[in-house]
């Protein structure tokens, strides 16, 4: 077996130590060594953005970054989105307008569309469709998607 | 979102669009899809898979690969009972024990790129991988089929040495598994007939369902010979039934667990990694979980068939269709089982024609065996149709929803293989559509044009159990067996509120696996809203039953004495003292008059047809001259619904339809090289649409209640998907002139066209000079 590196990081405000392999994928790293399964796998080639999480901020295909390079960094993933027992504006406005069916593309969309909302506040629909164009959804046609996102950003806004 | 209401709302719940049950754990990502389990000792299972589209294994060798540390076991089809080949009734479909295990693990021969050849279980997944590039394969290449047409002609490879069909005979193999065909009427008479006939030939590609979660299941094996499977799959039952006889092993002793599911759209109704997972964790006696990579997705599971169509169709200059026929080959891939039947069935019944002549052939090719895909075998069989009587509409210069309409199913109209539609909304859908803002405003602008087409599916109905507790705060819960794949929950909850008289967040809806509730078929067909609603709306009206005994009991009179409504009891005030009770006080004396209220129902409410639903869908394309591309600048979608339970799932069936028949008409297909190896196994060069690609979808619920069930449900999830690619290759007809006759219409397809139209005009026009 591989040697396994001890990676320092920090995960949703939480200081965390890990071992991992050097070819262990951060998606990876997070589902199969954390257990934190919010994050999701779709392609492992960064087609589809089901892993996406915040990385310093940024939003990250978590299967194409290595668990290695999570040293030093600040992640945050969907299991940090709400705040104790409230829920980030876009969960709820994700539940309001019925934007998740199968609900696995949810966590990368929510992790997108926060990123987004930190970025550009009152975002248009076109800025909204622009930068979720790397998360795919196959359920819903992304009508009710772009709608929540807009909705939290009026709300907040 | 529009509404057209035709049912009046007579409901409390139904119709209400509450927040669903399910939804917190699934914006937190706390709910646990097929890869989320995680078990003590667990190993992880690897799948190694055929190079070659068509080859014979001579041998396997895998002493190296067992010699890796951390490898635990390996599995090929040797360790497979040999199935029975006969097809057998399993759930709702017709399926061959042994076609069905030579999928799972190849036997003999491998039939496709991708196909499962041996499978690894080791402590790592990487280990597991490296397994598998340690076991030698000896491969003896055979020459690929790959398409029907390739498939059909005198002298191609045989793929299935056994297979035969009634026509041929016994003694002459062939790739051609059946040939149905459907007849009314005098066809040549209908033709002459008609003042304007048109005859068009049709091709489509090979698509995938797309569902973002790969295929992932846990298997765990006890000594005494029962087992568990978790795994992602729209049927639970189902998968129950088909692993079993797979592995030889009794029903009863295997429990499936379904998890939450990431999408399937039919993809999920079948078996793949759950026999694989179940016989490597027998041989190590550990918890095995095997998941499939993206590329392995569209690899190996259901894709839906590439199919050839040839349409004939004519109409008098009124606009009356005088006779259709129809002439479909439908690739199944690598085993018997393409959807040409439901294909067939449907591909022109939205219209009442006198005279018809249907043919579907179901035939073997090299390419993974196909699986449901939203409304099986119906949108490829539409875009023909759809796009001919498009023409034929301009030919005799009448409005296309018009000649739609004229024609239209309605009431009483014979379906081509038989049976006769009952209250439909057809027509109403199609009128909707016609008095739609978007169909009324203008489309202005160079290369831009508008097209419709309509579709329909025929819903399945099948079977399904329900029970429903009352709980002594005087809550309830609801199981199913249905897995909830689209917000089923909320509609669950819903129905049983409604019924008892609760507020919705009184109610939970619960997913039972295989040992805690009765059988239920497959979350597929359009089919839970309907079967399972019904069957949860019979078990809620078995607790109203009981209730009013209750009630009788205590009030000493009779329960035809006792009337339920919205939660109160009461003794009916013509005959009695008035005395009432609610719900939860009631509950509250389970204990003193008979113990916990328990609701059973299950319900068969037939196959398909259950309730029919059709759409009729608008589009504005606008199409670039210099590359091909098509963008969609507005899309509107009208569908008869029937009692919408809760609308914006509804709405959100629609769009998700929607979207993929635009990605099934635009972007997606499978490109296989010369040797029958599939070259875009990945979601950047397999290409379905993002949200950049997609406007908003407009959507037009029509509700025309379905007669045969209590609320009026039909399934609503299916359709939508059927109009969009014929709506769209006739909306770039009138942005270009040019007529798209094969899927995808993709930017280097359109670009081909466009310039033969370019060249030939510029021919016609040097030529009249
Ligand atoms: S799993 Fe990372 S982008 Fe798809
Ligand atoms: S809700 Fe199923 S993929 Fe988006």
């Amino acid at each position: 077996m591989a040697k396994r590196t001890l990676v320092e990081t920090v995960i949703n405000n939480e200081p965390v130590e890990l071992l991992c392999e050097p070819r262990q994928s951060l998606l990876e790293v997070l589902r199969d060594e954390l257990h934190m399964t919010g994050t999701k796998e779709g392609c492992l080639t960064g087609d589809c953005g089901a892993c996406t999480i915040l990385v310093d901020g940024r939003p990250v295909c978590s299967c194409l970054m290595l668990g290695v390079e999570a040293q030093g960094h600040k992640l945050e993933t969907i299991e940090g989105l709400a705040t104790g027992a409230e829920l980030h504006p876009l969960q709820r406005k994700f539940l309001e307008h019925a934007s998740l069916q199968c609900g696995i593309c949810t966590p990368g969309f929510l992790m997108s569309a926060k990123a987004l909302l930190d970025k550009i506040p009152r975002p248009t629909e076109a800025e909204v469709r622009y930068h979720l164009a790397g998360n795919l959804c196959r359920c819903t046609g992304y009508d009710k998607i772009v709608r929540a996102v807009l909705d939290a950003a009026r709300e907040s806004g | 979102m529009a509404v057209k209401k035709e049912a009046h709302h007579k409901y409390r719940v139904v119709g209400t669009r509450p927040i669903r049950p399910d939804g917190i754990e699934k914006v937190t990502g706390r709910a646990l899809y097929g890869a989320d389990y995680y078990f003590p000792g667990m190993l992880f299972g690897k799948i190694l898979r055929s190079p070659y589209a068509h080859a014979r294994i001579k041998s396997i060798k895998f002493d190296k690969a067992l010699k890796l540390p951390g490898v635990r076991a390996i599995v090929t089809a040797d360790d497979l009972p040999e199935a029975d080949r006969k097809p057998q009734q399993m759930g709702e479909q017709q399926v061959s024990p042994y076609y069905l295990s030579c999928n799972v693990l190849a036997r003999g021969k491998v039939l496709y790129d991708g196909h499962p050849v041996a499978a690894v279980a080791a402590t790592s997944p990487h280990i597991a991988e490296e397994a598998l590039r340690l076991i030698e394969v000896d491969y003896e290449p055979l020459e690929p089929v790959m398409t029907a047409d390739e498939a059909m002609k005198p002298g191609a490879p045989i793929l299935i040495d056994d297979l035969r069909n009634q026509e041929e005979g016994p003694d002459q193999p062939t790739n051609v598994a059946t040939h149905l065909q459907f007849k009314r009427g005098d066809l040549a008479a209908g033709f002459d007939a008609a003042d304007c006939v048109i005859e068009r030939e049709f091709r489509t590609a090979t698509v995938h369902q797309g569902y973002i979660e790969p295929h992932a299941s846990v298997g765990i094996w006890n000594p005494d010979g029962h087992a568990t499977v978790y795994t992602c799959t729209q049927g639970s039952f189902t998968v129950r039934t088909l692993a079993t006889k797979v592995l030889g092993m009794p029903e009863g002793n295997l429990k499936v667990v379904p998890s939450e599911i990431g999408g399937g759209f039919g993809g999920k109704t079948t078996i793949y990694c759950e026999p694989i997972a179940l016989l490597l964790a027998k041989k190590t006696g550990h918890p095995v979980k095997v998941t499939m990579s993206r590329s392995e997705v569209l690899r190996a599971t259901g894709p839906t068939s590439g199919i050839h169509e040839r349409v004939k169709i004519g109409v008098t200059k009124e606009g009356r269709i005088t006779a259709a026929q129809v002439w479909m080959a439908y690739e199944a891939g690598a085993f018997p089982g393409s959807p040409m039947a439901p294909g067939a069935m449907t591909v022109i019944t939205s219209y009442d024609i006198p005279n018809l002549l249907i043919d579907g052939y179901d035939v073997v090719v090299n390419r993974p065996k196909t699986c449901a895909y939203r409304a099986p075998g119906a949108t490829a069989a539409a875009f023909g149709v759809e796009t001919v009587l498009d023409e034929l509409a301009e030919q005799i210069g009448i409005d296309p929803l018009d000649l739609r309409i004229m024609n239209g199913a309605h009431e009483g109209t014979q379906q081509p293989f038989g049976p006769v539609f009952k209250r439909i909304g057809f027509i109403e859908t199609c009128e909707a559509l016609k008095a739609s803002e978007h169909y009324n405003s203008k489309l202005t602008g160079a290369n831009r044009g508008r097209g419709v087409a309509a579709g329909f599916w025929f819903n399945a109905g099948f079977q399904s159990s329900a029970s429903v507790y009352v709980n002594q705060d005087g809550t309830a819960s609801v199981v199913t067996g249905s897995v909830d794949i689209g917000g089923s929950r909320a509609s669950m909850a819903m129905i049983a509120a409604e019924v008892l008289g609760l507020p919705i967040d009184e109610v939970r809806p619960v997913v039972a696996d295989t040992d805690s509730i009765g059988y239920t078929d497959v979350t597929a067909g359009s089919r839970v809203t309907f079967a399972t609603g019904m069957a949860v709306y019979n078990a809620a009206q078995d607790v109203v039953r009981q209730l009013k005994e209750r009630a009788a009991k205590m009030w000493e009179c009779t329960p035809d004495d006792v009337e339920f409504d919205n939660g109160v009891l009461r003794t009916r005030g013509d005959v009695l003292q008035p005395q009432q009770l609610t719900l939860k006080e009631l509950a509250a004396r389970f204990i003193r008059t008979g113990g916990p209220v328990v609701g059973r129902a299950s319900v068969s409410t037939g196959g398909a047809g259950a309730g029919p639903a059709f759409a009729a869908i608008c589009v504005d394309v606008e199409v670039d001259p210099d590359t091909g591309k098509v963008q969609i600048l507005r899309v509107t979608i009208a569908q008869d619904v029937g009692t919408a339970i809760h609308p914006s799932y509804v709405e959100g069936q629609l769009q998700g339809g929607t979207a993929q028949g635009i990605g099934w008409a635009l972007n997606e297909e499978y490109v296989y090289d010369s040797k029958g190896v599939l070259r875009n196994t990945g979601l950047l060069d397999y290409r379905m649409p993002t949200c950049l690609d997609l406007p908003a979808i407009e959507t037009i619920l029509v509700e025309v209640p379905n007669p045969t069930h209590p609320l009026g449900v039909r399934g609503v999830g299916e359709v939508s998907i059927v109009p969009p690619p014929a709506a769209i290759a006739n909306a770039i007809y009138r942005a270009t002139g040019v007529r798209m006759r094969e899927l995808p219409m993709s930017p280097p397809r359109l670009m081909k066209a466009l310039q033969e139209h370019r060249n030939s005009r510029e021919g016609q026009a040097a030529a009249g000079r």
